[in-house]
């Protein structure tokens, strides 16, 4: 397989997979990440150490990980500060701005005139949102944020510490949230308009599913000589890679084995050409005419300027 | 920022490492495939958050890239296949440009090439200019699609003078470079679904002559070699004996080094395939021959050309090249051509277009300049322009009235003076024909008097005469 092989030389020694990883402190983010990754990829703080910081703020690890000749540059981005505070207003802002700033920064070096060939992609690819068990429905804060990232950015929502709740608040809880997604319409990753006919089916059953309720762990425990990853507690161990135990091995599956390719393509084809063109129609809003449906393009006023 | 990852040497440090620093302890032993982590601190960026949305010139995030060694499987290996389904899912595009004499045999190579017939109709001797005419074939190969377009030059060669020969297929070239810019360049642009008609390869057909390039081969090949990929071939080659065949080919890189050009040359950076492809290098240009017909050879049904002193089997390695053009062109290297063409030819267009457009990434005061900046100011200047234009044509317009209404105003002032002579003669003379009318009436007055006046006269006389009469 000669393609396959020329494109683990080439493509994915370039590939790039970002991920903002949101939601308040305490939910279990860097383990999640550290987790799913199985390795030390975000950085835990210990306590609480640093203050608060008083606006949510936006932080990047960049790692490369290597498995079976395929190279990854992995680059999670956290957001500590965001919804702890007591007037939460605009506390979606630096987020918003992050990921558009990263959209700006590809369609500059992509307009360039002497451009480089692979331009470095820092493009946002998949946006996890850890929502707090509470079991009740989504907060106000996660509705207003929700609803303003699920247009720039594929959104996976996760219920974090998913082992407070037992199987039958989970699924009332999950049934809850998905009403509030629907009545909100906020489109969640698979998304439903743009999929192939053959990815349908799959991605129906993964939309079942939404939101994954996770656990995550980075101790290792064992059972009956066998190596676990879990959480133990003085009533039982919760297993990490127990389907029945929690939603983590579908989540991992679907983020990582079967839909990276399609999160990064369609960030790029989807997202970034809706950010492009709202960005170069806000330029050129005078000589937008909508003729058939399409928007005069540049070369004609540029050969128009030079006659 | 690089999205290179900086490989440094694991340095064997225990498995409870104290610099993984998070303090979770591990229990039991884990597998040793893991642990050892390398790397001084990373550096923790973080970026302000007030970058507004119109912020483009985003200063560089210094990162260091940790490599990180895994616990587990995580299962990232099979984006390969992902990348591969999507890609068979979405189908191919190649497309190539034969550029030969006619009657090289160009077509008949295409149909051996892809193993299929597709039917074009020899072309004439006889036509005036160069004309380039292109078809679309889809072909399906187990489950890979191809989208294929073939264009062949028509008359190349054929005229007396030639020396426009090559204008029509460099137009052609740069035509499908210019609909890809333009696409790019949309507002509302679909890339993924566009069909990519810019040329990937470009065969070159030399005569078989035995002695070297034409001076129109080296002509055109010279216009070529910046534009696309060129990839000599020699036509016919079953007309060339062997010692002929290498004095020919060393003949013809002697040319095409003398005159600095440069062909295509099979990438060697990748280890697997490094050694085949700098010894296919060295073989170029392909002597190759071609066959629609197939004859029995042995028990076989082969693709062969059929001579009363022998039979010339295209496939067979001794016989001629067309195995390894074949190997070279669609099984090994299709992927970098397209590549090369994209990364190279492409950009190099788009750089020339842009830049004789007057946008360039570097401002007056060597601050970079964006796009966007460039085509604004661009825009304003033509609205500027086109300001100055209006303005001018309008002054001019007012002008051009007011010169108007002057003269026409004289010309009613001459008017009203010439009427008013006319009306001051007129007057005059009817006032002299009242002074004869006038007079004559007094003449006429005068007249009857004397006449009533001589007619009582004689009245009188006569009376007087009568009363004479009657006295008697």
């Amino acid at each position: 397989m000669r393609t396959y092989h020329q494109s683990t030389r080439r493509d994915l020694n370039c590939l790039k997979s970002d991920m903002v990883i949101k939601g308040r402190s305490g939910l279990g983010k860097s383990t999640f990440v550290n987790t799913l990754f199985k390795a030390t990829v975000a950085r835990r703080k210990s306590g609480e150490e640093e203050p608060l910081p008083s606006t949510t703020e936006v932080k990047t690890v960049s790692s490369s990980l290597s498995e079976g000749g395929v190279r990854l540059n992995l680059t999670i981005t956290d957001t500590p500060g965001f919804g702890d505070h007591i007037n939460n207003e605009n506390c979606w802002e630096p987020i918003v701005s992050y990921i558009e700033a990263q959209y700006g920064r590809y369609l500059q070096e992509e307009q360039k005139v002497d451009r480089l060939l692979h331009i470095p992609d820092t493009r946002i690819h998949c946006c996890v949102y850890f929502i707090p068990p509470t079991g009740h429905s989504l907060s106000s804060l996660d509705v207003e944020v929700l609803q303003r990232l699920d247009k720039i950015v594929n959104v996976v929502p996760v219920v974090a510490k998913a082992d407070t709740l037992t199987l039958e608040e989970r699924a009332a809880f999950k049934e809850r949230i998905r009403a509030d997604l629907s009545d909100h319409a906020i489109k969640v990753y698979p998304l439903q308009e743009y999929e192939d006919l053959d990815d349908a089916p799959e991605n129906m059953k993964i939309r079942e599913r939404l939101p994954f309720a996770v656990v995550g762990s980075t101790t290792w425990h064992e059972i009956h000589g066998k190596k676990l990853l879990g959480r133990r507690s003085n009533w039982g161990l919760v297993e990490v890679e127990n389907k029945s135990h929690n939603d983590f091995a579908y989540m991992r599956d679907m983020l990582i084995r079967t839909h990276m390719q399609d999160l990064i393509g369609s960030t790029a084809e989807r997202h970034y050409e809706n950010f492009r063109r709202a960005r170069l129609s806000t330029k050129t809003t005078s000589k937008v005419n909508i003729v058939n449906g399409q928007d005069t393009d540049h070369m004609e006023d540029l050969n128009e300027s030079k006659i | 920022m690089a999205a290179v990852a900086v490989e440094r040497p694991p340095s064997p440090s225990s498995s409870h490492a104290s610099g993984i620093g998070d303090g979770t302890s591990r229990e039991g032993s884990i597998p040793s495939s893991t642990s050892a982590r390398s790397v001084s601190s990373p550096v923790f960026t973080s970026l302000s958050p007030d970058l507004h949305l119109g912020d483009w010139y985003i200063d560089q995030i210094d990162e260091k890239i940790r490599t990180l060694k895994l616990s587990g499987h995580v299962g990232f290996d099979s984006l390969p296949d992902q990348l591969v389904a999507k890609s068979t899912q979405n189908g191919f595009t190649f497309n190539i440009l034969c550029i030969g004499e006619t009657g090289m045999g160009k077509s008949t190579l295409m149909d051996t090439l892809f193993n299929t017939s597709f039917e074009s109709n020899p072309a004439p001797h006889t036509l005036p200019a160069v004309k380039l005419k292109s078809h679309t074939y889809e072909l399906q190969e187990s489950n890979v699609r191809l989208k294929l377009t073939i264009v062949d030059t028509v008359g190349y060669g054929d005229q007396i003078n030639k020396g426009d020969s090559f204008t029509a297929i460099v137009d052609y070239i740069d035509k499908q470079f210019d609909d890809y810019l333009q696409e790019e360049l949309k507002i509302k642009r679909s890339l993924s679904a566009y069909h990519d008609s810019r040329i990937h390869a470009c065969l070159y057909f030399i005569c078989p002559t035995g002695h070297g390039l034409k001076s129109i081969d080296l002509v055109c090949m010279k216009k070529l070699d910046s534009k696309v990929n060129v990839i000599p071939v020699i036509a016919k080659a079953d007309t060339i004996s062997k010692s002929e065949l290498t004095k020919f080919k060393q003949r013809i890189i002697q040319e095409i080094k003398a005159n600095g050009i440069q062909i295509y040359q099979f990438p060697t950076d990748d280890d697997t395939m490094a050694k085949v492809n700098t010894e296919m290098n060295n073989q170029i240009p392909f002597a190759v021959v071609g066959s629609t017909d197939f004859v029995r050879v042995g028990n076989k049904m082969l693709r062969a050309r059929q001579y009363p002193w022998g039979t010339v089997q295209v496939e067979n390695e001794s016989h001629c090249d067309f195995t390894k053009l074949r190997e070279m062109l669609i099984r090994t290297n299709m992927e970098d051509m397209r590549e090369v063409t994209h990364q190279r030819h492409y950009e190099l267009y788009r750089k020339k277009i842009l830049e004789t457009m007057g946008f360039s990434d570097v401002g007056q005061d060597n601050q970079p300049v964006s796009f966007q900046q460039t085509f604004e100011q661009k825009r304003v200047e033509h609205r500027e322009e086109l300001q100055r234009k209006e303005d001018e044509m309008r002054q001019t317009f007012v002008l051009r009235v007011k010169e108007k209404e002057t003269e026409l105003k004289e010309v009613e002032k001459e008017l009203y003076t010439k009427y008013d002579t006319l009306k001051r003669e007129h007057a005059e003379e009817k006032k002299r024909y009242e002074d004869l009318k006038k007079r004559l009436d007094e003449e006429k007055a005068e007249f009857q008097k004397r006449k009533h006046q001589v007619a009582t006269q004689q009245l009188t006389s006569h009376t007087l005469t009568l009363g004479k009469t009657k006295k008697k």
